[in-house]
C-alpha cells in the first residue's frame, strides 16, 4: 500500500514541516507517494529537503510534480528534475530538461559529496554572484566574496559530518510576505548522521543528562564545539554566523528533531524550535535580505 | 635568508592547477604541507613572505589550516627551526578568515600592505603591541633601546623583546631584534 504525502501550495522551511510531519510515523521501508501537484511555489530550502527525504527512503519514493507550467518549469530550471528522476519513481508531467537562462537562480541543485564539490560550487557561485548580490541586492561588493566564503563552509559541513552526499542551491526571490524585498537563499541539505551523532563521535566527550538535538545544535552553532580536538576546528559555522550578522540575515539549521535559528529583527522565527519530525542528517538554510541603500 | 610562497602556486601545483580559490580543510592542509616540505629544504634563519596576492578566495577552514597551524608548529619556546613569516598581498576578505583564524588560538602574525606597510594582525596585548611598534619606529633595536623608546625598565623591554621573538614577530640577530619585513 502506498501512503500519499500531501504537499502544501507554498513549501517553505515553516510549511515543509507538514511534509515532514506525514512521512515521520511511516516506516522507512513503506512506499509513499509524496504529491506535489498543487504547490505553486518552493524555497529552494524546500526543494533541497525534498529530495534529502527521497534519499531517507529504504522503499524508492514516488513523486508528482506541479501541475502548474509555471511552476514545474521553474522548478525544472533549478535543476529539481535532474535530482529527482535519481531518488524516485516521477509521476505526471516531468519538464523537459533546459539549462541555465534562469537569472534568479545563483546555482542550481548541485550535489556535494566530497572537497572537490565545494571547490566545484564556489567556482561556479563567483560567475553569477558579483552581478546579483551587488547590483540587484545592492549588498556592499566586497560581499561577493563572503557569501563564496559562507556558502563553503556550509557545504563542508556535508563533507565533513554527514557521512553522505547531500545538496546546495542559491536562489533569489522576493519574500512578499515578510520583508517585501528580495532575498538571496543558500540551502543545504544533508540525510546524513546530524549534529548529535557527530557530536557524540568525538573523542571522550560526556554525555550529560540533557543531550538531545537541540542541545548538539546549541553546542556546534552558538559555542563552536566540534566533534575534533582540533581548536581550529568549529571555526566555520561561526564564521557564517559572523558575516550573516553583519548583513542582518538569517541562520537556520534543523537536524534530528531540533532546529536552531539566528533570528534578524525582520523574522518572527524561534531561537530554537524543538520536538519536531525526526529527520535524518543537517538542513542549512541562509536567508539574506535585499539592502535597502539609504536615501 | 629572505624566501617567496606565492600560495596561490602552491595550490595548482599541489592540490589541482584548475583551482585558485584556497577553500576546504584537505586542500588547506595539501597547501601547508607543501609549504613545510619548502621550509625544510632551507637551513638556517629564515624570513618567508608568504604571498596571497593571486589567492582568489580564502575561506576560514582553509584559513585555519595554511595560516594558524602552520604559526602553531613554528611558535613557543623550541621551533623545529628558525623560520618567520611575513604575509603579503592579503585582500580584506582574506583578513576576516585569518583574523578569525588567528584569534581562535590566540596567534599573531605581520602582515605588509601594498605600499610597504608593516602591522600586526590577531591576538596581540597592548604591552606587546606597544612595544612592537616602538621597534618598528626603531627600525632595529637591542632592549636598551627599546627601554628608552618606551621608558621602560630594561628588564621589561627586555621580557617583550623575547615574548616578541618567541611568537615569531620579531627576527633576533644577537642583542639586536628587528621587525620582520624590516631591512635588518
Amino acid at each position: 500500500m502506498t501512503t500519499v504525502i500531501n504537499v502544501p501550495p507554498s513549501l517553505d522551511a515553516e510549511t515543509i514541516e507538514q511534509v515532514l510531519d506525514q512521512v515521520a510515523p511511516l516506516p522507512r521501508d513503506q512506499k509513499v507517494l509524496i504529491d506535489a501537484r498543487h504547490t505553486r511555489w518552493a524555497s529552494p530550502y524546500a526543494l533541497t529537503t525534498m529530495l534529502t527525504l527521497g534519499q531517507t527512503r529504504a522503499e524508492r519514493a514516488a513523486f508528482t510534480g506541479p501541475e502548474n507550467d509555471d511552476t514545474a518549469s521553474y522548478w525544472g530550471r533549478t535543476g529539481f528534475y535532474k535530482h529527482a528522476e535519481q531518488i524516485f519513481d516521477l509521476h505526471g508531467h516531468v519538464p523537459r530538461a533546459r539549462n541555465g537562462g534562469e537569472s534568479s537562480v545563483l546555482l542550481e541543485i548541485t550535489p556535494v559529496a566530497k572537497s572537490e564539490d565545494v571547490h566545484d560550487v564556489v567556482e561556479r557561485i563567483q560567475q553569477k554572484a558579483q552581478a546579483i548580490l551587488v547590483n540587484e541586492l545592492h549588498l556592499d561588493p566586497q560581499a561577493t566574496m563572503r557569501f563564496a566564503m559562507t556558502l563553503s563552509e556550509a557545504c563542508q559541513n556535508i563533507v565533513e559530518h554527514a557521512q553522505r552526499g547531500g545538496w546546495v542551491a542559491v536562489q533569489t526571490y522576493t519574500w512578499r510576505q515578510r520583508l517585501g524585498r528580495r532575498v538571496v537563499q543558500i540551502a543545504v541539505c544533508d540525510a546524513g548522521i546530524g549534529f548529535r551523532a557527530s557530536l557524540e563521535n568525538a573523542q571522550g566527550r560526556r554525555i550529560t543528562d540533557r543531550w538531545d538535538d537541540g542541545m548538539a545544535l546549541e553546542d556546534a552553532v552558538i559555542r563552536g564545539v566540534s566533534r575534533f580536538r582540533d581548536p581550529g576546528r568549529g571555526q566555520g559555522l561561526a564564521g557564517v554566523r559572523r558575516f550573516v550578522g553583519k548583513w542582518d540575515g538569517k541562520l537556520s539549521i534543523r537536524s534530528g528533531t531540533a532546529r536552531i535559528a539566528i533570528v534578524p529583527s525582520w523574522d518572527e522565527d524561534v531561537p530554537l524550535a524543538e520536538d519536531l519530525a525526526p529527520f535524518p542528517g543537517a538542513q542549512i538554510q541562509i536567508t539574506i535580505p535585499e539592502r535597502i541603500p539609504p536615501r | 635568508m629572505i624566501n617567496h610562497i606565492d600560495v596561490s602556486s602552491v595550490l595548482r601545483r599541489t592540490v589541482c592547477d584548475l583551482y585558485s580559490n584556497l577553500v576546504t580543510r584537505p586542500t588547506g592542509a595539501a597547501v601547508r604541507t607543501e609549504i613545510e616540505n619548502l621550509l625544510a629544504a632551507w637551513r638556517g634563519p629564515s624570513l618567508t613572505v608568504i604571498d596571497f596576492s593571486h589567492v582568489n578566495l580564502l575561506d576560514f577552514s582553509c584559513a585555519d589550516e595554511v595560516v594558524a597551524k602552520l604559526l602553531l608548529r613554528f611558535e613557543g619556546g623550541a621551533p623545529p627551526q628558525d623560520a618567520y613569516f611575513l604575509l603579503r598581498g592579503v585582500r580584506e576578505d582574506h583578513l576576516d578568515a585569518i583574523e578569525h583564524a588567528l584569534e581562535r588560538y590566540q596567534l599573531a602574525l605581520v602582515m605588509q600592505a601594498d605600499d610597504g606597510a608593516l602591522f600586526l594582525v590577531g591576538t596581540v596585548n597592548d604591552e606587546q603591541r606597544r612595544a612592537w611598534l616602538a621597534l618598528r619606529e626603531l627600525g632595529r633595536g637591542a632592549a636598551e633601546e627599546l627601554a628608552s623608546a618606551l621608558g621602560q625598565e630594561l628588564a621589561d623591554a627586555a621580557a617583550l623583546l623575547a615574548a616578541l621573538h618567541e611568537r615569531r614577530l620579531v627576527m633576533r640577530f644577537e642583542d639586536t631584534y628587528v621587525p620582520l619585513g624590516a631591512t635588518p
